[in-house]
């Protein structure tokens, strides 16, 4: 009885030092993992070491989560949804996973398209080739085109440098990476920021045509 | 007319409006519903203006003529009801109305050949034909009834009595709970508990204080669809005072409707309602001398589908890219300008009155338990009677098909029902006792959606289907996600290469697994459910992709790289309508004599097809 007993005053203790250091507690594939109230999945995961593939994301701009590599399986009371890790907030008591099928589903399909969309862009081939992924079925129609249209220069100079120099033109298929009114800009202070966080390579391309000289 | 200081004053001036009214007098109700308008109905209001004034009935009781929203039979427009004698006129035509002037108007009797006919029965009455009689008008009780740019029609069939029940009689807190027992669900597709939705913001607000905001969704963009837009344009007192009721509620002071630019008529009628409401104190400042402040902005939208997802709507009305963000904070946290927003369909807000006027019991008895109350749907495609129809929730779509659009003309079944727009899915004739209901139509991968209906028959091919929904939903991906920038465009790839007769089964489940990708993983409802059209013909109609893949045939005969059309000899009269409809010239045949078509040069037009009055052309 007093086993009971002390178990019980164990567990609620320890309950009480999870409810009071105000950590989340869930798991990443079946590893116990702790966060701050604010953090995402993905964010988690790379402090644990479980790595997660991402395009669009850069840890000093705000994720939107537009290249859906970092989707991950979150599992809760019996329910599963397939969610973008860089903008999920974690939550207690969930199950994360990296690798289901449904996951890898969604990333092996848009690397396959990416392979189409840019297939200028080496980094992306290298990232494609991590997943297994060495061809694509669908059209090549611009054989020159790097640039997955992540819009994370776009944000960089935003939010990092400030400048708004460039933006994302146009929508959907036509979407590109443009400055305003499509005029190179004359705002753009060559500062290389778009050159460094491109995860595609692509700025080199596209940085003479949207900063003045 | 003056502002309206108290609950008292309203109910003695819809007294003073009613007792003006003459039961007598005559009333002719034109519909200038879109498709009616389509069809000249402007010209019908204004030929009877002219010929009662040339008639000079001035003597009698002058009739009065009402410009209605739309009273839903689109199929047999201009439609023209005539009270008090209840008559139901159909197809009218400027060059009929003397007639009805001269016969109905002054002498009380039915001209018969303009009422509705069918199977050999005549009807006189819009109650007893058989597209109105399985309906259950409830949120549209007043579209095609009262004048929409007229706010004493609206008083006299009980506009703002609900508002000023709420006002005077209820606290915020039972308004929610009465949406929330009324069992109300989303009727902008998602379903979610409105009542839940709305608990979500009032408590938000009660941590967080500050501004909140109402937000009425008016941004239709399904092709096919028209259930809003007649709403707006028909009564939008009643989606008014949905909206100032949920502001009460939420204790919010603004509130917008967004509409999209492609509906001229139902912003114009919105902003006269809006004026009206003003003018008589039930919108603006001090509504009903309650102290209750409340206003209503139109915000019209540039014609982005996109901006019909709640996330992308508010970010439009901010003034920013309409481009989606993700949820969570859902807008009832972290809304319009990051505040707490309710943003509903203005369906939905239609029925709030409702429900505040009848109660949540009554409302609940309506429909089935989880999916309450009735809806709107446009039913349109290859069926006898087109329109807009109001059904309660839970009736199944065989029915709707069959007794109210009256089947497909001269077919005993149809192929496939297309529910919940171009991300909804294809629900097959085999299904057809599936009731419509949320949670039923998810079962068998289709949604609710806003509540379109597109009725497909045996002429009608599934990837050609496919193809039209998906090539509109790459036109309206905003393009932030990469799944259904790329995805939309690929998948079209797919179903491209079947339409020609490439690819193999493979690639059927190919397109599959890509069609799961992208359901997974967008980033918002519209890549989301994108998909569903391929993913349900896919899992219904496989036999028929097959047969595109293996066969190289299109079984409807519409891939036209795949068909080949031909003349029956036996049926052929000669009459050479063909031959002259011909835009290649490749038909040829002597007059009355058989006729042949030189396939090299046939383009698969398939008009020679549609003009032959004998059915001898045929395709395969």
């Amino acid at each position: 009885m007093s086993a009971k007993k002390t178990q019980k005053a164990k567990e609620s203790k320890k309950a009480k030092k999870e409810k009071d250091d105000g950590l989340i507690r869930f798991k990443i594939n079946g590893q116990a993992v702790e966060a701050r109230a604010g953090w995402t999945i993905l964010e988690t995961a790379r402090q644990n070491g479980i790595n997660i593939p991402t395009l669009c994301f850069h840890p000093a701009v705000e994720p939107i989560g537009s290249c859906r590599l970092c989707v991950v399986e979150v599992r809760q009371n019996g329910y599963s949804r397939v969610a973008a890790s860089c903008i999920t907030p974690v939550q207690g008591g969930v199950e994360v996973l990296t690798d289901t099928e449904e996951v890898l589903n969604v990333r092996r399909w848009v690397l396959e398209m990416l392979l189409a969309n840019c297939p200028a862009s080496h980094q992306i081939r290298e990232l494609a080739k991590e997943h297994g992924v060495t061809s694509t079925r669908f059209k090549v129609e611009h054989p020159e085109d790097a640039c997955p249209r992540c819009g994370l220069c776009v944000r960089a100079c935003d939010e990092v440098v400030g400048v708004r120099a460039i933006s994302l033109g146009n929508r959907g298929v036509f979407k590109e990476v443009t400055a305003p009114y499509n005029q190179r800009s004359m705002e753009c202070i060559r500062c290389g920021t778009c050159l460094y966080v491109c995860p595609a390579g692509a700025m080199e391309q596209l940085f003479p045509l949207v900063s003045a000289p | 007319m003056e502002r309206i200081s108290n609950v008292a004053k309203l109910e003695a001036l819809r007294e003073s409006l009613h007792a003006a009214h003459d039961p007598e007098r005559p009333v002719v109700r034109v519909c200038l519903g879109p498709g009616c308008l389509a069809l000249g109905a402007n010209k019908v209001s204004r030929a009877f203006q002219a010929a009662i004034k040339a008639k000079g009935m001035g003597a009698s009781v002058q009739p009065l003529i009402k410009e209605t929203g739309c009273h839903g039979f689109c199929s047999q427009g201009t439609l023209v009801n005539v009270d008090p004698f209840n008559l139901f006129y159909v197809k009218v035509k400027p060059d009929d109305v003397e007639e009805i002037v001269e016969t109905t108007l002054a002498n009380g009797q039915a001209v018969e050949r303009l009422l509705y006919s069918d199977n050999g029965n005549r009807y006189r009455s819009a109650s007893e034909v058989p597209f109105y009689k399985m309906q259950q008008k409830v949120v549209l009780k007043n579209v095609g009834v009262i004048d929409p740019l007229k706010i004493e029609d609206a008083l006299m069939a009980g506009a703002y009595r609900s508002l000023a029940k709420v006002l005077t009689g209820m606290t915020p807190d039972k308004v929610i709970a009465t949406v929330e027992a009324s069992g109300l669900r989303g009727r902008g597709g998602g379903g979610f508990p409105t009542g839940r939705k709305w608990r979500i913001a009032a408590e938000n607000i009660r941590k967080n204080p500050g501004a909140v905001y109402v937000v009425g969704n008016g941004d239709e963009g399904d092709p096919g669809a028209f259930m809003d837009r007649t709403l707006m344009e028909g009564d939008p007192h009643a989606v008014l005072e949905g909206m100032i009721i949920g502001g009460y509620a939420l204790g919010a002071h603004q509130g917008y409707i967004y509409v999209r630019m492609e509906y001229p008529l139902a912003i114009k009628n919105l902003g006269v309602a809006i004026e009206q409401a003003r003018a008589l104190g039930l919108l603006g400042e001090n509504i009903l001398g309650t102290g209750f402040n409340f206003d209503i902005r139109i915000n019209r939208g540039a014609g982005a589908f996109v901006c019909g997802e709640e996330t992308a709507l508010i970010a439009s009305l901010e003034g920013q890219v309409g481009e989606p963000i993700p949820r969570p904070p859902y807008p009832a946290e972290k809304g319009l300008w990051d505040r707490p927003t309710i943003i509903n369909n203005v369906e939905t807000w239609a029925n709030v009155p409702l429900i505040m006027e009848k109660g949540a019991d009554w409302y609940a008895g309506l429909g089935v338990p989880t999916s309450t109350g009735t809806k709107i749907f446009s039913l349109v495609g290859k069926l006898k009677n087109t329109g807009m129809i109001e059904v309660p929730m839970g009736i199944s779509l065989g029915r709707i098909v069959e007794e109210i659009g009256g089947g497909v003309p001269g077919q005993d079944w149809f192929k496939a029902v297309q529910t919940g727009g171009p991300s909804g899915g294809c629900v097959p004739y085999e299904l057809k006792d599936t009731p419509v209901d949320y949670d039923s139509l998810s079962q068998v991968g289709s949604i609710m959606g806003s509540g379109g209906m597109i009725v497909m028959d045996k002429r009608d091919c599934v990837v050609d289907v496919a193809r039209y929904f998906l090539h509109f939903l790459e036109e309206e991906s905003c393009g932030k996600c990469l799944p259904c920038r790329l995805g939309l465009k690929s998948m079209q790839e797919y179903l491209d290469k079947f339409a020609k007769g490439q690819g193999s089964p493979q690639d059927i489940d190919d397109l599959h697994s890509l069609a799961r990708a992208i359901m997974k993983g967008s980033l918002c409802a519209l890549g989301g459910t994108a998909p569903n059209p391929i993913l349900t013909t896919v899992k219904y109609f496989k036999d028929e992709y097959l047969a595109h893949v293996v066969e190289k045939k299109c079984p409807a005969g519409v891939c036209r790289d795949l068909i080949t059309y031909s003349i029956d000899p036996e049926a052929c009269n000669g009459c050479g309508l063909c031959v002259r409809n011909c835009p290649q010239d490749c038909i040829s045949g002597e007059k009355k004599k058989a006729h042949s078509i030189d396939v090299s040069a046939c383009i698969r037009c398939g008009q020679c097809m549609d003009v032959c009055p004998v059915d001898a052309v045929l395709v395969a």
